[in-house]
């Protein structure tokens, strides 16, 4: 029974970790106003662009920078997008995934010559139980709660989500400050995405992400918007995930559809009202303009 | 006289605006596409060319193109009217799947019926099922509050997981990862039968149900009172409550219609076809496309009939482009520039920036400004 216990725990973790960091980023893209439905594409070239790297250098460290920096790329073409054109940011996210698993496939076919999957590269081997993903998850929950709510720096990301209009009258650049919680949440994903491929197995495989991105999403919103409630709902769909893996290997009878649509039921009766109140900051997804009344 | 006539031109350049800007987009993301094919060493030529013969080649060509842009056509209208409500529909993908299985039990369970009525009692199965789906998001949207991209994103996984729990249960094809076959009555006529040219193709009657829908959807939003309600809504809720409209009901009513329209291209995928139902690894992403048809077809009715045949030939011509060595997926990074393209108004905004600047100078050359 303990061993069970023990297993169920170390495979929710191991679950919950990818979900973990797009979770986040999507917090910081949100509390600033702008919504990201693009987080799993991000994820998508995050975890190529970690592998590509690391195929090419031969260092996983330098595969993990490489996907933060294409994360964070096309968290600022959305930004780009959004704030200077105040283009739909649902359709700009929409087109993000299109393109992300498209390019991801293009390129792996264009470089590897075959489709599929990469060769293997360089990664992360786990330290102790966990990878170091993991640890680094634990970490970025902290210091974003942190960072969002115990800093001058965290109070103007909320302003400017909440109501932009009285963040810009202090003087708070409420572009600016998209602009940084947007291409954050990229980077968060990408990191998200190299925790799946260099984090957990050596190589990309065509839709590995598989939707990760909005799972992520959902486990935002179900923790209401906070980087502490995030990461728990973020290990509570790992959960989720966990007891599919374990009954399926121990016979037990539940169908894993169920489970697959447990994250996503959840969220629903949470938006709705029904398993407390999520509300989103109140300026989300509105793109903002000066002297606009 | 005069007037008319001056209505009629402005109309015209209005509508020729209107096709301007979303084909400026599409030419550049083509370039943007041969541009990245001749990154890579191949021909762009080769790679347009294999994409148009591919699409368009032959009849038979043309024919599964056209069972494509069917599916497009209609879950492009289905975003498209409830985009006109100021309803952002990201859950077609739900709606369509939906659609099919409601389909899939009809066209099993009531077999037995006369041909004719069979398959249209199908149909109806997968639109209304559809219309439900939707629904659900939109008696949310309307009595909770809560977004309906949140909850439609959700309802397409569930969705998803909810079809593949029946598919590999009750609906099983034993020991397969797929559903048992419709009744014969409870399928769509195929060209194929009569028309040697299509004899190849799956071409079927959903392409002429698809653009009767197409006319509906746009006899509903310009020639009916509820349509303008629908539309007052989109453009200002705010006004349209003050104005006596009851907003709540219309946001019900066009995710209802919006569903309806998802769930019957569900329902003709099913008719029409593969008369089965898939158990689903991952989206089918005819959902998504609409998106793009929709954003293409700049919301009308119309528009996403062209933009449905645009974006059908895309995904048809795409596996002719792989036989010449280059990727399909091609297809898809020029299909998501020409949403970002489109999205951003990017072509009109710059335009707009451009003759300001030429206004500025030429106000500078004239010595109003210094």
């Amino acid at each position: 029974m303990l061993s069970i216990i023990s297993i169920l725990v170390a495979s929710t973790i191991r679950s919950a970790t990818p979900l973990i960091f797009p979770a986040l980023g999507g917090t910081f893209s949100e509390k600033s106003g702008v919504v990201n439905i693009g987080l799993d594409g991000m994820m998508a070239v995050g975890a190529f662009s970690a592998v590509l790297v690391s195929y090419k250098t031969g260092s996983p460290l330098l595969g993990l920078f490489g996907a933060m920096v294409i994360g964070g790329l096309f968290g600022w073409l959305l930004a780009f997008l959004s704030i200077h054109f105040k283009a739909n940011q649902v359709v700009v996210g929409t087109a993000i995934n299109i393109l992300a698993g498209s390019l991801t496939t293009f390129l792996l076919v264009e470089i590897w010559g075959k489709p599929g999957q990469t060769d293997n590269v360089n990664y992360f081997t786990p330290w102790g139980p966990f990878n170091m993903f993991t640890y680094l998850a634990l970490i970025l929950v902290l210091v974003s709660y942190y960072v969002l709510y115990k800093t001058p720096f965290g109070l103007r990301i909320r302003a400017v989500g909440e109501h932009p209009r009285a963040a810009d009258t202090l003087g708070v650049n409420v572009y600016m400050m998209r602009y940084i919680c947007v291409i954050l949440s990229g980077i968060l994903a990408g990191i998200g995405g190299a925790s799946l491929s260099i984090g957990s197995i050596s190589l990309f495989k065509e839709g590995m992400v598989a939707g990760k991105g909005f799972i992520a999403l959902a486990a935002m919103i179900f923790g209401k918007w906070h980087p502490i409630g995030a990461a728990l709902a973020c290990l509570f769909f790992g959960l989720a995930d966990a007891i599919q893996t374990i009954s399926m290997s121990y016979g037990l009878n539940v169908p894993k559809e169920f489970l697959f649509a447990l994250p996503y039921m959840l969220t629903m009766l949470a938006v709705s009202g029904l398993v407390g109140k999520a509300t989103a900051p109140a300026a989300d997804g509105i793109p903002y303009e000066k002297g606009e009344k | 006289m005069e007037n008319w006539i001056n209505d009629l031109k402005s109309s015209l350049k209005n509508t020729m605006k209107e096709i301007l800007y979303p084909l400026a987009a599409i030419v550049i993301s083509f370039i943007a596409g041969a541009i990245l094919v001749y990154a890579f060493g191949k021909s762009p030529i080769t790679a347009y060319k294999a994409l148009f013969f591919g699409a368009l080649g032959d009849w038979n060509k043309i024919g599964e193109t056209l069972v494509t842009t069917t599916t497009l056509i209609l879950t492009g209208l289905s975003v498209a009217f409830a985009f006109r409500c100021g309803l952002f529909n990201i859950g077609a993908e739900g709606q369509f799947i939906m659609g099919g299985v409601a389909a899939l039990w009809a066209g099993w369970a009531l077999s037995g019926l006369p041909p004719i009525l069979h398959v249209t009692v199908t149909l109806l199965a997968g639109a209304l099922a559809g219309g439900i789906w939707a629904g659900i998001v939109g008696w949310l949207k309307a009595k909770v509050g809560s977004h309906e991209v949140i909850n439609s994103i959700m309802m397409n996984y569930i969705a998803m997981n909810l079809s593949n729990y029946l598919i590999m249960t009750v609906f099983n094809e034993p020991d397969k990862a797929f559903s048992y076959e419709i009744a014969p009555t409870a399928k769509l006529w195929r060209f194929a039968e009569s028309f040697v040219q299509f004899k190849y193709s799956r071409l079927h009657t959903g392409i002429i149900i698809a653009l009767i829908v197409a006319l509906i959807a746009y006899y509903i939003l310009n020639k009916t009172i509820r349509g303008y309600e629908i539309r007052a809504v989109g453009f200002n809720p705010s006004a349209s409550e003050y104005g006596g409209i009851n907003v709540n009901r219309n946001i019900i009513l066009a995710m209802v219609i919006s569903g309806l329209f998802s769930g019957l291209a569900g329902g003709i995928q099913t008719a029409g076809v593969q008369y089965r139902v898939n158990n689903l690894f991952g989206f089918t992403g005819y959902g998504f496309d609409g998106i793009s048809v929709a954003l293409v077809g700049n919301n009308h009715p119309i528009g996403v009939i062209l933009s449905g045949v645009l974006f059908g030939a895309l995904q048809k011509g795409g596996p002719m482009m792989q036989i010449e060595g280059i990727p399909k997926e091609v297809v898809g990074i020029i299909q998501g520039i020409i949403i970002l393209f489109v999205a951003s108004n990017f072509v009109r905004v710059m335009v707009q920036k451009y003759k300001e600047n030429k206004e500025i100078k030429a106000q500078v050359a004239k010595g109003e400004v210094k």
